[in-house]
């Protein structure tokens, strides 16, 4: 059993955990944070990506007393952090993934959404090929990342002040519905 | 009798829905995005222990015997099991109960669970494991199906039939052999799809506790609570009513977590054992064991046509690789055959199926259940018979078109039918007309089409109760909860229910509560497969909000003293339509409802007509609606590399009427991404010891989002006469067709005919070698020939010389 010291989404937390736990262990069952998933506990899934220092890695991977003296932000700690930052409500990629369709069974995106917030704060402007390679050590079985891109499209969008693009099966709905001839 | 019939598609107040159709958000949808939805293994209850299971390292072996002292004498183990503990045997479907929790006598596969162990914390559960000593008599293993299927001895489940046959079914409709003799042109070849499995992201996880009231609560990762609330009755030998199963959010499931599983009944024992809370978590080595993914089918197809590529008939013959148990199969084995009668029609039909058992991770049902194989299989021959006819390849599947409102081959019903718009979308998005055989060489097109059921009239166990119930109850407060059975596995059946109440009720869909999948508290409902739950859940929920809403409506005509038929509940409120001056919030109606008629609730549900053809079998694959889709798919082939590579994809699906858009689309989406990923990616298969090649996601690939092609999901809305407002489903469908059209693309692409899944590298390269060496002697298109994919074509009469 080691005891060390966490900084997680803000608040400095002493933790007594055995030598050889991951910091995805002790974050969900020592500190309760279940949000940060187990897909694969190797490396290969992306579930249990959490922001250290503002860069994603992946809790699995490292030992939990190594994370100390750094900043460590969970799906919890967004919320939190945009209000305190003056903003309203959820994060805007949690909103964008919430409003696109990108949370299907769910289970992956909070280490997806956690991988795009790291971009965006890197780069608020990334290219799509930039979203998908940022993307790209998180799985995900359910969406195709279809909508998930254009989450985080949206929210380059929305901070650029430009228009959101429109999905194909969106645009063919609304010109039917436009010359009045809906299908069927 | 439910009330299946009383509902028309229309909307409900009026003529324009003011929820339905339209881009929404999900019920719980902010829940997951904010880390707070909670899932199985979030779940930790006061002095809870963890299990871990021992798993056979034989692939077929007789037990001879289980020494479990050592283990239970480790400091920190509080119990272990044996299939001693849990003798008897189930299995989803009733006819073929052929499982045990843990092994009784013999193990079938590597991987079959044999003993499970609870103890004060994961490391001390696994350490254990290796404490437990079995000493096993090695038998012989099955690991080829026509192996299998040759040789009873040993056998490898002790059932009457030979050959270690699973499922036999043979279904003849109309004169196949008549259709071949009088064809201008008959098309056979063999097929071969591969196995595949689901890759949920959460692993399997389930949570066991037992009060001294003698009531055991599970929690699981299951996308069936009722059947997993039998199992565990009948195996544990409990009265169902002191059993509650609870479906909290699952991590993806895609038929994956549709049978009871071993892990379910051992922290349900362990828990009875040790009167302490008992968790499991699979790995995901684990998880890839438990399997109970897409069977490989080895398909033989004859399909004869008139000159003008009129189908006259089709004949198949398909060997299913069942691996070590039943699972679903027998439906497996009926759905190869009864599912491929539309979109075209058929004059006549055979098929001849057969499920054997192999000593390999047990098969069933994966996304597209028994349908996505035998359809790739006779699209690629569909594109063959279009080649050699000279047609083109969307114009003999328009030519075929069976059309709404007909019957299939095989006495299936068919209401609405979207197949010849979507057909029209995917030519038109994707410049099939212009683009089509006119790429540069290594880039092509190709086009499948499919259908696929909206829920089965067959309920897995035969009974005449409700396949779907639903409960409302409504709040004084202006909230309504509903209770229903339903598994929202992400598809989002919880919002599909909200939305149809907040549309019936004229109120804001965050005002509606939805409790799930708790068998305490909810009605029954038969569980997410099949892609049921939209079309009967959503039935159900009409009916018990209507029930509701006449209630409401009458308490306020008689409050106001004007007729019922006044009464409107829109956007939150309810008025007078003929004096719009009078109008109360919902809520005041509510209270006002009360007042007249005591508390509020209503029940609601949802049973098939009776549907099917009259012969045995013949339920098996009826269902009220089918949906219908098309897919455009664009490849490029790397001649050098061999590896192709898909561009994009055109996806157009018929659903009925879209309940939400938003979801729509990312069921297509979703299911396009995972069919391109079988084709070219995915292949679940064991070595020749029976050892999974690869049980991780670094050796079993699925796709990265850069591996993932543009994907352009196009919703086509036959309003189905039956489905909730006219829906059907979106969950499956889309799947089908995307993998026949990648080979017909890269058909068109370099001219080679792929038929045998997955595609990689080492067959394509094969295959253009075969090309290059076969050039220089084409054989006349209108003569006896081998193809050179090796499937044998032949002109059956030529007219035209004749």
């Amino acid at each position: 059993m080691r005891a060390f010291r966490l900084e997680v989404n803000g608040d400095e937390i002493e933790v007594a955990a055995p030598g050889h736990w991951s910091l995805l262990e002790v974050l969900r069952y020592r500190l309760g944070l279940i949000g940060s998933k187990q897909g694969c506990d190797k490396g290969d899934c992306g579930a249990c990506t959490v922001l250290l220092d503002g860069r994603p890695v992946l809790s699995c991977l490292m030992l939990a007393a190594t994370a100390a003296g750094h900043e460590i932000v969970t799906i919890e700690g967004l919320m939190p952090l945009h209000l305190a930052g003056g903003g309203a409500g959820p994060d805007p990629v949690q909103d964008a993934f919430d409003r696109c369709g990108a949370l299907q069974c769910g289970f992956c995106q909070p280490g997806m959404m956690l991988s795009a917030r790291a971009l965006l704060n890197r780069n608020p402007t990334p290219s799509r090929e930039e979203i998908h390679r940022a993307l790209a050590g998180n799985l995900c079985r359910c969406t195709g990342y279809t909508q998930i891109i254009q989450a985080v499209e949206e929210c380059v969008a929305d901070s650029a002040g430009v228009a959101r693009s429109t999905p194909p099966w969106l645009r063919v709905r609304e010109e039917s519905a436009d010359s009045g001839s809906g299908s069927a | 009798m439910a009330a299946r019939d009383k509902h028309g598609p229309g909307a409900p107040w009026g003529d324009r829905f003011q929820v339905i159709g339209a881009p929404r958000r999900k019920v719980d949808g902010l829940a997951k995005a904010t880390g707070h939805a909670i899932y199985t293994d979030d779940i930790t209850l006061p002095g809870m222990l963890h299990a871990k299971t021992l798993r056979s390292p034989h692939p077929h072996a007789l037990i001879r015997s289980i020494d479990t002292s050592r283990a239970l004498a480790l400091p920190g183990v509080l119990a272990v099991i044996t299939g001693r503990d849990m003798p008897i045997r189930y299995g989803v479907i009733p006819w073929t109960p052929d499982e045990n929790a843990l092994a009784v006598e013999k193990v079938r596969f590597i991987g079959d669970e044999v003993a499970a162990v609870a103890a004060v914390d994961e490391d001390t559960a696994t350490e254990a494991l290796e404490l437990i000593d079995v000493e096993y008599e090695v038998l012989h293993a099955y690991l080829d199906p026509h192996e299998a299927l040759a040789r009873s001895e040993p056998a490898i489940h002790d059932t009457k039939k030979k050959g270690n046959v699973s499922k036999h079914v043979a279904l003849a409709f109309g004169d196949v052999e008549a259709a071949k003799a009088g064809a201008d042109l008959v098309v056979s070849g063999d097929y071969f799809f591969h196995g595949s499995t689901h890759t949920a992201i959460e692993p399997h996880c389930a949570l066991a506790q037992y009060g001294a009231d003698g009531v055991l609560t599970v929690w699981s990762a299951t996308q069936i609570t009722h059947y997993v609330h039998r199992a565990l009755a009948a195996v544990l030998e409990l009265p169902p009513q002191k059993i509650r199963v609870i479906q909290p959010c699952i991590g993806g499931a895609f038929g994956g977590k549709s049978d009871p599983f071993s892990l379910e009944f051992c922290v349900a024992k362990l828990a009875m054992i040790t009167g302490r809370p008992v968790k499991m978590l699979w790995t995901r080595e684990e998880v890839f064991y438990a399997h109970r993914g897409r069977h490989p089918m080895h398909m033989h197809y004859e399909t004869s046509v008139s000159k003008d590529g009129r189908i006259l008939g089709v004949d198949a013959k398909i060997l299913i690789d069942g691996g070590s148990y039943s699972s679903f199969g027998l439906v497996t084995t009926y759905y190869s055959g009864q599912l491929l009668v539309g979109p075209y029609d058929f004059p006549s039909y055979r098929f001849d199926s057969t499920r054997v058992f192999t000593n390999k991770p047990p098969c069933g049902p994966k996304r597209g259940h028994g349908s996505v194989q035998p359809r790739f299989a006779f699209e690629v021959q569909l594109d063959q018979i279009a080649e050699k006819l000279g047609l083109d390849p969307i114009e003999i599947r328009r030519i075929n078109d069976q059309g709404a409102s007909t019957e299939t081959v095989n006495g299936q019903r068919i209401t609405s039918n979207g197949f010849a718009e979507c057909l029209d979308v995917v030519e038109r998005e994707s410049r099939w007309k212009e683009r089509r055989g006119k790429l540069p060489f290594g880039k092509g097109l190709g086009v499948a089409g499919s259908m696929y059921i909206t829920g089965t009239n067959y309920p897995v166990y035969p009974n005449d109760m409700p396949q779907a119930g639903i409960q409302l109850k409504l709040d004084r407060s202006g909230l309504v909860t509903v209770f229903t059975g339903g598994n929202d596995i992400g598809q989002g059946s919880n919002s599909v229910v909200a939305y149809i109440v907040a549309e019936e009720l004229g109120m804001d869909v965050g005002d509606i509560r939805v409790v799930a999948a708790d068998t305490d508290l909810c009605p029954v409902d038969l569980g997410a497969y099949s892609s049921r739950v939209t079309f009967m859940v959503g039935n159900a929920t009409i009916d018990a909000a209507r029930k509701l809403r006449t209630q409401i409506v009458a308490a306020m005509a008689e409050e106001w003293d004007v007729e019922p038929r006044r009464i409107r509940m829109i956007a939150g409120r309810v008025i007078d339509l003929e004096d719009t001056e009078r109008s109360v919030p919902t809520r005041e109606a509510f209270q006002v409802a009360e007042v007249k008629y005591d508390t509020l609730g209503s029940t609601g549900a949802y049973n098939t007509p009776t549907l099917g053809g009259d012969y045995r079998g013949g339920a098996i694959g009826a269902s009220p609606a089918y949906s219908f889709t098309a897919h455009v798919v664009e490849v490029t082939v790397d001649v050098e590399t061999g590896r192709i590579t898909c561009d994009k994809v055109w996806c157009a699906h018929d659903c009925g009427r879209a309940l939400n858009p938003t979801l729509v689309a990312g069921q297509i989406e979703g299911s396009v991404y995972m069919g391109i990923a079988e084709a070219l990616m995915e292949e679940h298969t064991v070595n020749r010891f029976g050892l999974h090649q690869g049980p991780s996601l670094l050796d079993y690939r699925i796709p990265l989002s850069i591996d993932t092609p543009e994907i352009e999901a196009f919703i086509v809305e036959s309003i189905d006469p039956e489905g909730p407002y006219g829906a059907k489903e979106a969950g499956e469908g889309p799947l089908h067709s995307a993998i026949p059209a990648l080979a017909n693309a890269v058909h068109d692409a370099v001219g080679i005919r792929l038929t045998h899944l997955p595609l990689t590298p080492a067959k394509v390269l094969a295959a253009m070698r075969e090309q290059r060496e076969g050039a220089g002697s084409p054989a006349p298109a209108t003569r006896s020939r081998v193809a050179s994919d090796g499937s044998r074509a032949h002109v059956a009469r030529d007219r035209e010389e004749s």
